[in-house]
């Protein structure tokens, strides 16, 4: 030990390495300790196993969506071999089931369980100081729903795919062909997994949050995925009934959505939206809550304005309820109601910018350490701001009957939910990946990543504002010559951004072959998690942590001699009331 | 020692409640009910119960959707809903609120015997609101079978006939309906005489009860068939409201008809029939003359050229209609059945409140089902003497559940039933 850095009176806190027996992902072995484990940590892996696979599917599609727009009457779709492979399809049909089925797979199964789901459930009980989730076999049974839901998918795609957009919107819907039954089964299954994770969450933060541990000494991944909760619990039941609705009238034509029998397709829009639009926030939520903990961890500086970013998740939370009318400005709305729904818009904006201006301020005079997590963190903050700045346009009523169903809308939602969400989910796996599999990865790969991915991604969708803005459509399979430049732009954008994510995976997956063994603490964080082991033994802690600011790095050194992070606190003695007596298989050691 | 207690604790997760009490991190004297990871039973309690209202929540917000759906639909067709409303049966109704309303309390009462340990009374109680439940369901089996027998069925498959009203022959829903539950009642029979043969108490204790929750099912088609015949006496003093609905000239009288007697005869089809009848054309829903004109000032602007078309097309359906787009067409029902025919119950129309009504009704039964079950898995362990005065969650969110079941079943009685 440094000796000389440690006052007297109190103790260097360093758990060390876990043994084979506390590592929770080898304290037991095979393949049914997994698929019956109780372990959120284990589930939450498992989690990031499945998300992943759906991100890797939903990528290809992606891929082959811009592959076929490199050229204005499409190349990939019409060309010989998916003629020979569907010979009773049309290219624009198939376009159609591609572009349908990559949004359906991206929303549903990816970016909606990828932050919460995946990283939640590993970091939640462990950043909160408990043992695990308050009903483990509920969080259990979530993942199996997802895998549920993920398979009817699956067999939406394999049965007649999928045309009618990841929105369902009728008539359309009750009259297409393709598989409408298999995919909005999947989704109403999947909003039974959200609703539970959302669910086990809340609980969880309310009920077994341990002594010491307060609502504002909570870090603010769980303030975010707090309020990503509440909007999991009130608003994905909507979404349920709607596609249960819709399932009706596909098969009873009930005529409630269905203008044929009386029904009324803005109605399924309201219903829709009222679901879709607080999802949005479903997704960017806990994506802002893994952003504030990597500001603050890689500059070394205590975040600013805590309380702000944790009250602003609550308000996004809440404000998400009231705007979903903007999704439908051009659907027929009376122009009373589209001027509150706008001006209702505007005002999610002043929550987001506060939650920016704070990370800006944090990293300000803060020892910024330019970590593969930082940099994705930087670079989310850029492209988040140009997202949330371009939703502005769409949220003006004159400029969004112009900017309505155009690239303009795609450019913006993908500034978000890539930009943001998707950058943010990276940034969140490299930061806590030396946690979840106890290795290093190599820093300059994770670095090529980030660079690879944020070149990619602008390249992509830059282009595509200007193609909205000049009357591009969306989810059209050909285009006007004149729109040539930007489309080729963007494919080689989309190509680049996908050596970039394989790039990422890549080095993740070495890191688990040759990475060097992870220390408690890699970063210096001074949340939770980097109190126990990495990986975490089974209980996440040998003896319940001592809970103290989250964001307090002072104690947090630099010790030259173990060449690692460590906490220097007060000796134990000293603070009897915040510690139960110790374990007698502590005291053995 | 910290890593022998590791491969343990281990067993003890795959079994959260099944009782190790050494988990290698001090959590001891842990009763058989407290699950691993709760420190006290206060903590594991709560959860629950937070839980339980966060589900509820949710229950409440997913049917909030079909109550919206109701509240705009009623809006958009007031007169449909109430022409249609009669064709539902009252006393039925009234019946199946009244059984929920006793369920709820006997559930509450099994709450508070699970508190004091009174084992016997609780399973007692639990009993009864399963019995409860399936008289719920066997009048509701009555009520759908007859409407689906007359073709009040959702908008795509609305098949009923005014001038036929009782149609002959056709499928026995009734049969369909009852047949799982016959078999369940037999199975359940079956198991109580195996167990008594075989001298399994506690199996016995089990079948014992859940045969009277079975048979309960059709004294509740019992309760609906005799109540359901007994509205259908009076059905040939009214058979000359559904000749005349099929009249256009004589709707009125039928609608007359209707209104007058509607509160009387609460359980016959016939002034239904009528009211369905003289529901006005589709014009009058959303159209008026002001509408128009604002239409034709706008139209006029030659860049407009959406207006225009839109304009073409709604005089031309005006024309169709017989000037019914011009004025409230809903005033004056002869003029409507006269001019329109092609209108006159269209099955869309009367459908879209058969829709609703089974969709929520339908989800609702779904939910008593899914309360069935766990009832039953209550009763099991309430038999097997689980709950004690430490630990009687499992009851406490259950009757939650139930409750919530009941109230969204007291908003659908009068939604539904009494809207005339």
């Amino acid at each position: 030990m440094s000796a000389g850095s440690v006052p007297s009176g109190y103790e260097v806190n360093d758990p060390g390495y876990p043994t084979p027996q506390e590592n929770y992902l080898t304290n037991s072995k095979g393949i049914l300790s997994w698929a019956f484990t109780l372990d959120h940590k284990r589930i939450g892996m498992m989690y990031l196993i499945g998300v992943t696979s759906a991100f890797l599917l939903g990528g290809l599609l992606a891929l082959g969506i811009r592959l076929h727009l490199f050229a204005p009457d499409g190349i990939l779709f019409n060309n010989a071999l998916f003629q020979w492979l569907a010979p009773d399809k049309a290219p624009n049909d198939i376009y159609n089931q591609v572009f349908t089925l990559h949004g359906a797979i991206m929303v549903f199964l990816f970016i909606i369980p990828s932050v919460p789901a995946a990283l939640g459930n590993f970091l939640v009980p462990v950043m909160l100081g408990a043992k695990d989730v308050a009903f483990p076999r509920l969080n259990l049974s979530s993942f199996y729903l997802w895998v549920g839901g993920a398979l009817f998918f699956v067999m939406a795609l394999l049965a007649s795919g999928l045309d009618t957009g990841w929105t369902f919107y009728t008539p359309y819907s009750t009259t297409t062909d393709s598989s409408v039954i298999l995919a909005t089964t999947g989704a109403f299954v999947l909003g039974f997994s959200s609703i539970f994770t959302g669910l086990n969450f809340i609980v969880t933060i309310n009920t077994m949050r341990p002594p010491g541990m307060t609502w504002f000494r909570m870090p603010l991944f769980l303030w975010a995925t707090y309020s990503t909760s509440i909007i999991q619990v009130l608003a994905t039941p909507v979404l349920g009934i709607t596609l249960l609705l819709l399932i009706a009238e596909r098969t009873l034509h009930i005529g409630i959505f269905d203008p044929e029998y009386n029904g009324d397709p803005v109605t399924f829009q309201h219903f829709f939206w009222f679901y879709s639009h607080p999802a949005v926030y479903i997704m960017i939520l806990p994506a802002f809550g893994i952003i504030s903990e990597l500001i603050s961890v890689h500059s070394h500086k205590r975040i600013f304005g805590y309380r702000f970013i944790a009250y602003s998740s609550i308000a996004i939370a809440l404000l998400s309820f009231i705007v979903w009318g903007h999704h439908m400005f051009t659907s027929g709305m009376s122009p009373i109601t589209t001027i509150i729904f706008s001006a209702l818009t505007f005002t999610v904006s002043v929550p987001s910018a506060i939650k920016v201006f704070n990370w800006v301020a944090t990293m300000f005079k803060g020892s910024i350490s330019l970590t593969t997590p930082m940099v994705y963190a930087i670079a989310f903050i850029f492209l988040f701001t140009i997202g949330g700045l371009t939703g502005l346009h769409l949220g003006t009523l004159a400029t969004d009957m112009h900017l309505h169903d155009t690239y303009f809308v795609v450019a913006h939602f993908h500034y978000v939910m890539v930009g943001g969400t998707v950058v943010a989910f990276l940034g969140g796996v490299f930061h806590w990946w030396p946690k979840m599999v106890g290795k290093m990865y190599s820093e300059a790969g994770g670095l090529l990543s980030a660079a690879l991915v944020f070149i990619g991604f602008n390249l992509t969708f830059l282009p595509q504002f200007i193609l909205g803005s000049r009357g591009m459509p969306r989810r059209y399979a050909t285009y006007d010559p004149e729109f040539a430049p930007l489309h080729q732009m963007s494919t080689y954008g989309a190509l680049i951004l996908g050596v970039g994510l394989f790039v990422a995976l890549f080095v993740l997956l070495m890191s688990l072959v040759n990475g060097k063994k992870a220390p408690a603490n890699p970063w210096g964080g001074a949340t939770l998690e980097w109190n126990c082991t990495s990986p975490p033994p089974f209980y996440n802690f040998e003896r319940p942590p001592v809970v103290g600011d989250p964001y307090e790095f002072g104690d947090i050194r630099w010790d030259t001699e173990l060449d690692r992070y460590v906490k220097v606190e007060p000796q134990r003695e000293r603070v009897p009331s915040e510690t139960p007596a110790e374990t007698p298989a502590h005291a053995s050691e | 020692m910290a890593t022998t207690d590791a491969g343990l604790a281990s067993d003890a997760h795959e079994q959260p409640g099944h009782g190790h009490s050494d988990h290698g991190h001090g959590d001891h004297d842990h009763p058989s009910y407290l699950a691993h990871h709760f420190d006290t039973p206060e903590q594991q309690f709560d959860s629950g119960k937070l839980g339980m209202w966060l589900f509820l929540v949710t229950e409440v917000l997913f049917f909030s959707g079909m109550f919206c759906a109701y509240a705009i639909f009623r809006a958009w067709r007031p007169e449909v809903f109430e022409g249609c409303s009669q064709f539902l049966n009252t006393k039925l109704g009234a019946i199946n609120t009244g059984v929920l309303l006793f369920s709820s309390f006997t559930m509450a009462w099994g709450v508070r015997c699970a508190q004091k340990e009174q084992h016997k009374l609780l399973t007692v109680m639990l009993a009864t609101t399963l019995s409860c439940a399936t008289v719920f369901l066997g009048v509701k089996a009555i009520e759908y079978s007859h409407k689906w027998h007359l073709g009040l069925l959702p908008a795509g498959l609305f098949s009923y006939d005014p001038s036929n009203p009782h149609p002959v022959g056709g499928p026995n829903y009734l049969a369909y309906i009852c047949a799982p539950f016959v078999a369940i009642t037999i199975g359940v029979a079956i198991w109580l005489v195996v167990s008594f043969l075989r001298g399994a108490k506690f199996q016995l204790e089990c079948a014992k009860p859940l045969l009277v929750v079975c048979l309960c099912f059709f004294v509740g088609v019992g309760l609906g068939t005799i109540l359901e015949s007994g509205g259908e006496e009076g059905h040939h003093e009214d058979d000359h409201a559904v000749v005349a609905s099929t009249d256009g000239t004589a709707a009125e009288h039928g609608k007359e008809h209707a209104h007058a007697d509607g509160d009387q005869h609460v359980d016959h089809e016939e002034p239904a029939a009528a009211a369905v009848a003289s529901l006005p054309a589709a014009g009058a829903m959303s159209n008026d003359s002001a509408d128009l004109a604002v239409l034709e000032r706008l139209a006029s602007d030659a860049t407009n050229t959406g207006l225009q078309d839109e304009l073409a097309a709604r005089k031309a359906q005006s024309e169709r209609s017989g000037g019914g787009i011009l004025y409230d067409v809903s005033d004056d029902a002869s003029a409507t059945v006269a001019s329109a025919p092609e209108n006159v119950l269209r099955p869309s129309r009367a459908g879209v409140f058969f829709s609703i009504y089974y969709c929520m009704t339908g989800i609702h039964a779904i939910h008593i089902l899914a309360g069935i079950g766990v009832l039953v898995w209550l009763l099991v362990r309430s038999i097997r003497m689980d709950f004690n005065r430490n630990y009687f969650g499992p009851v406490d969110y259950v009757g939650l559940y139930w409750h919530i079941v009941d109230m969204i079943w007291i908003y659908l009685f009068p939604l539904m039933y009494l809207i005339r």
